[in-house]
Formats: C-alpha cells, structure tokens, sequence
C-alpha cells in the first residue's frame, strides 16, 4: 500500500510538495480553496503560468492516478488531531489524515491610515490578486504605495493591464534601498537581474521613496491620496490606491493543529518537521521569503514526510533562499514611523468600525477584543489582528475553529459525522 | 470587443453587463462602475480589499444566496448580485 500524503494549499509550495511526494510514488490528496492551482504568485491557473516549475508540477499532477486534487475546498478547522474538517460546495466532509504538510502561503500586512476603508483602496498583493481575477482597470489611474517588492510587482501588472500608474511610493529611504539592491547583486545574481528588469519596466513612473501615506480621499469612493515624504506633501489624483506593508505567514490552521508558531510563523526545523511528528510546513507559513523558498521547502517537506533524506541539490536551494528572506526582512521591515499613520478616528477593525481610540485604553488583545468587538467580525481579526501588533504590540495567538466562516449546513455535516 | 461566446452576462443590481469568461465576480462590479459590495456596521460602504478571501470585505449576495466572496467567486452566464448588503 501506498503511503499517502495530504498537503494544504497548492501554491508553489504545495505543487512542489506534491509532485516531489507523486515522484517519489507516494499518494497524495491536495486540497486548496481557490477555483484554480497556484496559489499568490501563481494565480489565475495553468493556462496563464510561464515559470516551467508550475507547468511541470501540473503536468505530472493532472490525471495521476495516485493524486487527488480537491480545488474551491477550504480547510475550516480540525476535528480530532488527525481529521481537517473541509467544506466544498456547500457540504461539510471530514478529511482524516497520516501525514500532513502544511502550505497555507501568507496573507498581506495592512495597516491602517485615515480613509484606508474606501472603495478603490486595496493591499498591494490585493490589488494584484484582483487583477489576475480579471478586474479591469484599464485606464483607470493607480498608485502603489507602503513597503516591500510586491508594489514592484504590482505596478508591472497594473501597467500591463493597461493602468496609468501614478506613482509608486516606497516606505524606506533610498540608501537603505540601494544596500538591498547590492545584497541582490552580491549573492542573488538572479533575483537582481529580476529586479533590473522589472525597473526598467517601469521606468517613468515616479518611484518616491522614504515616504508614507497621509490618507486616502473621497466620499463614498476613493479619489486621491496624500502622500508625506520628508516635510513635503505631494496629492496623487486616483481610482485605485494598492497599499501593503509586507506579508504575514498564515498560521490559523497550524494554530488550530496545536503546532508551535514562533514569532508568527509555524516553527520548522531542518526536515520541514513542526512540532507535531505528523505535520510539516513549507512555503510562506514558515516565514516569508519568496516563491524559490516555497518551491525548495515544500520539496524538503515531501521528501522527510516520505522518510527520505534532501537530495545534495535541496539544501543549498534552501539556504539560499533563506539568505533571500533575511535581506527582505531586513531592508523592509516595516518602521516604527508608521504607526504614525493612524490618526485616533482611524478605523483599525474594518469588520466592527473599531477606531484606535477605543482601543487604545485597553492593555491587550483579549481585553480590547471583550470590550469593543476588535477581531470578533467575519475577518476574525485576520485584517486588524496584525495590525494591533504592529500598533499596539498586542500578540493574537489564539485560533478559533471554524477558522474561516463556515456555512451552518457545512457545519452540521460534520456534526452528524461525530468529527466536530 | 469579445465574441458573445466568450462572455458571461450577469446582473448586477438589476444592471446587465458582460464580462469576459473566468474572471471574479469583483471584475463584474467594477465593470458595472460599482464600487461596493457591503455596508460596514456603521453604514459606510465598502469593497474588495485584500482580493484573496481573507478580509471578507467582498461579500455580496449571488444567486439569492448572502455572505458570498465577490472575489473568489467566477461570473456565471445568467448570475445575479445584489451589493449592499448590511450583515
Ligand atoms: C495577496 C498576495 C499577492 C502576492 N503576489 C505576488 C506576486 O505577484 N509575485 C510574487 O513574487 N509574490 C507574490 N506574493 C508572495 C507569494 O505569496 C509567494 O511568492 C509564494 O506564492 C508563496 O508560495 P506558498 O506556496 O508558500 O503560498 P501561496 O502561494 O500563498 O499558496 C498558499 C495556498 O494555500 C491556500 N490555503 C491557505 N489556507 C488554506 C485553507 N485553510 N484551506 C484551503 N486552502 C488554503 C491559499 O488559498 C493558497 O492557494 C503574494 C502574496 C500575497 C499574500
């Protein structure tokens, strides 16, 4: 019999898990919530990818005789210590598990600034996303804007969307920006020539650095942003403002495994291996770092799950993917200047219209959240949980099961089933 | 403009529109020049945010069926959305 393997998520880790577990003649049943494989940086499905490691991975995947894919299937939780409890179209079934690996990517740091709320106003991965999900803003007028290398990324896809990118508006100042750029160049040849190219794509567009949000304008829709960069104000005109300050691993469902998270993100060790002898992680949960980071750990992951040692390829992949993250949190790290965005009416919980004023009297996470509902909306603080430490330094460690809304028929199935 | 083959026409809020095949339920709004999907607890209005199913943001109702992610849900030949929800 076959030795099967479950992985959450099919982004670059996950497809790397997958193929690695197929290769090595395991089983495996891959499950992830959208309607196609691919995960962040690899959205919008097969027909529209160009980095071969996806196609290869799909091709080897696609009507394998050993591999199930369970696509638009969300992992709401866990009954028991080796069942998922997933819902898909509408139903609840239980997935019972062995051997598990975790890819459940990341999601964008947000943080609020004074009309953060309106419409037309994204994350900066959010407003990728959405143009990959065929949002049209074809003309429309855009600016980018917080910190990190995704509102590069973004703006190259805005602009070929056939956006008119106003401006792209960094956080850091540029001689912290040109010593990232030497760190590329003296150890990530590639990811420098990637970056090059990707500025050369966008040049004309004012890159304005050191700078922050002041806010974003308008009644009922967005209509312009206020940008402070020294002790200048500049006034952009837009229909879309995409702001993201960085990324933050998901971990809720690790959390909710009983898997050790250490400083946000699930706690690995050199074989992908978490706290729980059945459970590994790999990609963007783990720590932020980038799809190279996914797709060399989710090999790792597979591979230890299956008892087999990395091959001497493996490791220096890994390691460097590792230097890659280290330069990334070090040169983005999102400062303590920004706080400073958020004025006292400032929404910080968009599910409850929690201002910081009302949470400032309060000493911690749990406190604010039993006395003015932060955190307790349909987002379950996943928007302003992190917000509220970067603020306020408030940790939010709890998980709560379902850890995404769930439907009460979903629910009730798994009930029936004796699994909730 | 595209064949009508390979488009979807949906409704939203009564106001017909068609949108290229595949894409969000989102790119169907902003086709439609709407930019909201809820009402905030305190009445603002509001719409897609994050884009990957996390904020919640989004959510209208599709079909008659409320609490529905515009963006991670695909056009449908013949879908209905209502915005403006206030749950
Ligand atoms: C909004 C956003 C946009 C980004 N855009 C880019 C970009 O354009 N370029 C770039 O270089 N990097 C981008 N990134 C960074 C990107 O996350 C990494 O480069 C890379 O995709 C990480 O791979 P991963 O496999 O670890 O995670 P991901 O690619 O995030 O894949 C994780 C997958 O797991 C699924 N999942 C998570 N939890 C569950 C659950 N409970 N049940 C079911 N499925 C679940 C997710 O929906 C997702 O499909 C983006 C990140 C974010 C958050």
């Amino acid at each position: 019999m076959k030795t099967l393997v479950h992985i959450v998520g099919s982004g670059p880790a996950g497809l790397s898990a997958a193929r690695t577990a197929l290769d090595a003649g395991a089983r495996i049943c891959l499950i992830d919530d959208n309607h196609a494989p691919g995960g962040q940086i690899w959205r919008g499905g097969p027909a529209r990818w160009t980095d071969a490691r996806a196609r290869d991975a799909w091709n080897l995947l696609r009507g394998h005789p050993d591999c199930t894919v369970m696509q638009d299937a969300q992992v709401i939780g866990c009954g028991g210590s080796r069942t998922l409890l997933v819902e898909t179209g509408g139903r609840g079934v239980p997935v019972p598990f062995e051997r598990l690996v975790l890819c459940s990517g990341s999601r964008e740091l947000s943080l609020p600034f004074p009309g953060w709320t309106l419409p037309g106003v994204t994350g900066a991965g959010g407003l990728q996303a959405l143009i990959k999900g065929g949002m049209p803003v074809c003309g429309r007028r855009v600016v980018i804007a917080g910190t990190g290398p995704l509102l590069l990324a973004t703006a190259s896809t805005a602009l070929r969307a056939g956006a008119h990118v106003a401006a792209i508006v960094e956080h850091q100042p540029w001689s912290r920006l040109s010593a990232f750029g030497f760190g590329l160049l003296s150890r990530h040849g590639r990811k420098f020539l990637q970056a090059a190219s990707l500025f050369a794509e966008l040049r004309g567009i004012p890159y304005v650095t050191g700078a922050r949000l002041v806010e974003a304008q308008g009644e009922d829709v967005l209509r312009g942003v206020v940008v402070r960069t020294g002790d200048r104000d500049i006034d952009y005109a837009c229909d879309f403002l995409a702001a993201g300050f960085g990324l933050v691993p998901n971990t809720d469902l690790a959390r909710a495994l009983g898997c050790e998270i250490v400083d946000g993100a699930i706690h690995v060790d050199d074989g992908q291996r978490t706290s729980r002898a059945d459970i590994w992680a790999a990609g963007e949960c783990t720590g932020i770092g980038g799809v190279d980071k996914a797709v060399a750990e989710g090999r790792i992951a597979a591979l230890d799950a299956l008892g087999l040692p990395p091959s001497g390829r493996d490791l220096p992949l890994r390691r460097a993917s590792h230097a890659f993250a280290a330069l990334l949190a070090r040169t983005f790290a999102p400062g303590a200047s920004l706080r400073a965005m958020c004025g006292p009416e400032t929404i910080v919980c968009r599910c409850e219209d929690v201002t910081r004023a009302r949470l400032l009297p309060h000493r911690d996470w749990r406190e604010a959240k039993l006395a003015t509902r932060v955190g307790m909306g349909p987002c379950q603080g996943k928007t302003c949980g992190a917000a509220c430490a970067f603020l306020f330094g408030w940790s939010h460690e709890d998980a709560r099961i379902p850890i995404m809304p769930a439907t009460a028929r979903a629910l009730s199935d798994f009930a029936k089933q004796g699994e909730a | 403009m595209s064949p009508p083959d390979l488009s979807s026409r949906v409704v939203v809020d009564g106001v017909a529109v068609d949108v290229p095949r595949g894409v969000t339920v989102v790119a169907a709004l902003v086709a439609a020049n709407s930019l909201c999907t809820r009402r905030s607890v305190t009445g603002q209005r509001r719409f897609a945010f994050c884009g990957i199913g996390q904020c919640q943001e989004c959510r209208v109702t599709v079909d008659g069926c409320a609490n529905q992610l515009a963006c991670g849900t695909i056009c449908a030949d013949g879908m209905t959305i209502a915005t403006g929800g206030d749950w």
